[in-house]
């Protein structure tokens, strides 16, 4: 296993289960499980014992691994000089459990999934460019940037409205962009952090000779996830392009008022996602795009930017749910301390957050109170 | 699923129970030297009326169980000798009550120090506890159980001299208060003027009680806080350097550290001055007091003030801190254990001699760490050796050279603190019979059955 000869190396100190202020346990799973396998330290006394033969991949083996958001709280927060490395162990892992070909059902169904169908939702990759019907935008073919929507954006009904939103307000501040449409595929991001190493790299080539056969330089990515991959991932496949986050392009648009708001008295808190906030630095963006809504009031969480608790959606959990529901999951948690602000609207900016928080407020029945908007519908919604 | 678990299951509930390999392979074990045993069940119960039945389940089928907070002595303190339960405090991680007037905080027995530090600096700035160099996530109830040591340490004593209250669960399964809180709604002292009964359980590391909520004394945190260090060669004397620092009684926090690498750390001692203050003149005036307190070192040419680079600052301000934690990698391996005797000062000489001897003798990473305890009236001296997990012959050095501390340490009139097993078999056959005769007393009439972390103070 990649990574074997650092393994070896956690003190399981327990730094990593923390935020940088102690103000909570900010790991997602063990927030939820409690146990101490669950933790990042757990992970890793655990990864070795299995190399060393002295655990089995079992069910519960595979629910510690498979359960990790992915959310890198514990490479920010671990005290060693290998933290960078924790996410990536934990990966390779996965990785040698599915070479194993002993992973958890929804895990193999989902890889299942993309591999025959190139989405996790079982839909024809003719539904893909449906998110825009009713805006005119065009197929990429020479414009200056590709709007990559992904999976989500391009299947999930909630995740749909918010792809349209940003590709709206792109269109209003007069970029050249275009999109994929039918020809989008999945772009390998949580392929790649179940531990589908092969499939990844298939996935990845493909796309990056798609790109390259339309020549595309620029892209525009809806979800943190496809942001990651392109930014951090592709490159090392040969795919270099410019990748940004749409609050990336939308924040200096907007600053220079090529997008005018009108005020919108709105008191607002915004959940950092973990791909574009602790994985990639991008704290400011969005908290720029929404400090520029004349009457919007932005009040933090407790627990932000760096320690920001994950809302329990990477790592593939999103469409794998094995971090799972409950009073204690981490998107309930996110929606109480979103509560605690005062706020009215949740601010995010991944279609996988919204949903997962969507369905937080649900449970945790506080519609009438809370409600979660995209930093784009926001912006929408404030257009004059 | 057997009857003990499906009991265990209805406790705690399904989610918080285990039987599994993966928690009986990491609850079996620290992150020090122990040889590792595993326990038959790991829970983590919520209330304590969970902990209440566990332990009459465990008293009524003879089950041994052993509380867990953090598990990082880093000496096997709760590693399941003979199996049983492990009780992963950390759920029950309540604040339960901060009397601000009365600086003192109630809290459960699995709270973190990291938590109780962040919730006071949030809500009552002007206060504090006094927190260790362990990790953020070790718990209150286990240092206090421990005897560890804090940051007000030198000014106030150990930790578990700071508490003014316990609730701890017995081995029949009933609760009992300990101290003011036994009478009275207010918890503000561990017993006087009454008997204090705290002695029954602290030290005892579960082998007569379980900590379920516990009450700390907190002290008043100042705006500011500085740090001065001053060095020297001459090992021999610290202790009078350390008696003139706590003659001022003008020094927050008082460690000394010797190590051998970087370079510039080679073949010196820094005694280590934490500073706090309100104002500027406030600081100041201690530092004053402090230059003075070390005038005649200085003249004499045996040590002088370090300037301490501003890099170097955050790392030594912060608290916990967390480069404790880093001198495990320093050998890129993980591992660190450290045993930390109670000694007189005036033995400060013999034991950096001592640690130097045995990281040489055995080709181990080494540090040695002295916090004053009180107005100098102890220290725990750490002989801190860091080793590779993946590396048994290295693992093995530092177990022998840890054992040659423990012999040392016994032979120099220290105490161990945290005692592993053996250590603590090597304490009772040290101690006065009659001493012995009173633990024994103890042990047998409140865990009759031996189910309380067997394995700890028992007595032969």
């Amino acid at each position: 296993m990649k990574y074997a000869d650092i393994v070896h190396r956690c003190f399981r100190c327990g730094y990593c289960k923390f935020t940088s202020d102690y103000t909570d346990f900010n790991c997602p799973t063990y927030r939820k499980f409690r146990f101490e396998t669950y933790s990042p330290g757990g992970r890793m006394w655990l990864i070795r014992a299995w190399l060393n033969d002295e655990i089995k991949n079992s069910k519960r083996f595979q629910e510690i691994l498979f359960s990790c958001a992915t959310c890198a709280n514990c490479v920010e927060h671990c005290v060693f000089t290998f933290s960078e490395d924790l996410v990536n162990i934990f990966i390779s892992a996965r990785e040698e459990m599915v070479n194993e070909g002993i992973i958890p059902p929804p895990v193999r169904d989902y890889l299942k999934n993309i591999k025959i169908n190139g989405n996790p939702y079982k839909e024809p990759a003719a539904e893909r460019g449906k998110w825009a019907e009713g805006i005119p935008v065009e197929t990429y073919s020479d414009q200056e940037f590709l709007f990559y929507v992904g999976c989500v954006g391009s299947y999930d009904e909630r995740a749909k409205k918010i792809a349209k939103a940003v590709g709206g307000l792109l269109l209003k501040a007069g970029l050249s962009i275009g999109i994929l449409g039918d020809k989008e595929n999945c772009d390998g991001n949580e392929v790649r952090a179940l531990g589908e190493a092969g499939l990844f790299q298939f996935l990845a080539e493909q796309n990056i000779a798609s790109f390259r056969d339309l020549g595309v330089k620029k892209i525009i990515t809806l979800d943190p996830h496809a942001f990651n991959v392109f930014k951090n991932d592709y490159p090392g496949l040969g795919g270099k392009f410019e990748v940004y986050h749409y609050t990336q392009v939308l924040a200096p648009l907007i600053q220079s008022g090529k997008i005018p708001l009108k005020e919108c008295n709105i008191k607002v808190t915004y959940h950092d996602p973990c791909y574009l906030g602790r994985h990639n630095g991008e704290y400011n963006a969005p908290r720029e795009i929404l400090n520029a809504v004349p009457g919007l009031e932005l009040v933090e969480m407790e627990r932000s930017k760096g320690n920001a608790f994950c809302c329990g959606g990477g790592g593939g959990n999103f469409f794998t749910d094995i971090l799972g529901g409950g009073e204690d999951s981490p998107a309930r948690i996110r929606v109480k301390e979103a509560l605690d602000t005062g706020a009215e609207i949740i601010a995010v900016a991944c279609p996988q957050c919204a949903k997962m928080l969507d369905d937080a407020i649900k449970s945790e029945e506080l519609d009438d109170r809370l409600a979660v908007k995209d930093v784009a519908e926001i912006v929408t919604d404030c257009l004059f | 699923m057997n009857d003990i678990a499906q009991s265990l299951t209805k406790i705690v509930g399904e989610a918080y129970f285990s039987d599994q390999p993966e928690e009986a392979y990491f609850y079996a074990r620290d992150p020090g030297l122990m040889p590792p045993h595993k326990p038959d069940y790991v829970v983590v119960p919520k209330r304590v009326e969970e902990i209440q039945e566990i332990v009459r389940l465990a008293s009524r089928e003879k089950i041994p169980i052993v509380p867990m907070g953090a598990g990082l002595a880093l000496t096997g303190l709760v590693i399941p000798l003979k199996g049983g339960i492990v009780i992963d405090m950390k759920r029950m991680n309540g604040i339960i009550e901060v009397n601000e007037g009365g600086r003192y905080v109630i809290v459960e027995g699995g709270t973190s120090q990291g938590l109780l530090k962040a919730y006071l600096e949030k809500n009552y700035p002007r206060l504090r506890h006094s927190i260790p160099d362990s990790p953020a996530t070790a718990t209150i109830a286990a240092n206090v159980m421990i005897h560890g040591q804090g940051r007000l340490t030198q000014q106030y004593g150990f930790n578990s001299d700071m508490i003014s209250g316990l609730e701890v669960v017995l081995a029949s399964g009933e609760t009992c208060r300990i101290g003011s809180c036994a009478i009275s709604p207010d918890w503000f002292s561990k017993g006087a003027p009454m008997p204090d009964l705290t002695g029954l359980f602290l030290g005892w590391f579960g082998a007569t009680g379980i900590i379920t909520k516990v009450a700390v004394k907190l002290y008043p945190r100042k705006k500011l806080r500085d740090v001065e260090i001053f060095i020297t060669d001459r090992e021999d004397l610290i202790p009078a350097m350390v008696y003139e620092l706590t003659h001022t009684e003008m020094v927050e926090d008082i460690n000394v550290f010797a190590q051998p690498k970087p370079m510039i750390f080679k073949d010196n001692h820094h005694i280590t001055m934490f500073l706090t203050g309100d104002t500027d003149e406030e600081i100041e005036f201690k530092r004053k007091m402090i230059w003075h307190a070390l005038d005649g070192f200085i003249k004499s040419k045996d040590g002088g003030f370090m300037g301490v680079p501003p890099v170097m600052k955050p790392t030594l301000l912060e608290t916990p801190q967390r480069s404790v934690s880093r001198f495990a990698d320093v050998k890129r391996g993980g591992g660190f254990e450290y045993s930390g005797p109670i000694i007189m000062v005036d033995k400060y000489a013999a034991c950096i001699h001592k640690v130097i001897e045995l990281g040489e003798k055995y080709d181990l990473g080494y540090s040695g760490m002295a916090r004053i305890i009180g107005r100098s009236h102890a220290m725990m001296y750490g002989f801190a050796f860091t080793f590779n997990r993946a590396d048994p012959d290295m693992m093995d050095r530092t177990r022998k050279a840890l054992h040659e501390v423990s012999e040392f340490a016994l032979e120099a009139g220290g105490i161990f603190w945290k005692a592993t097993v053996d250590e603590q078999k090597m304490a009772m056959a040290k101690m006065d019979p009659n001493t012995l005769g009173l633990m024994k007393m103890i042990k047998e009439n409140m865990d009759p059955n031996g189910i309380m972390n067997p394995g700890n103070w028992e007595v032969d």
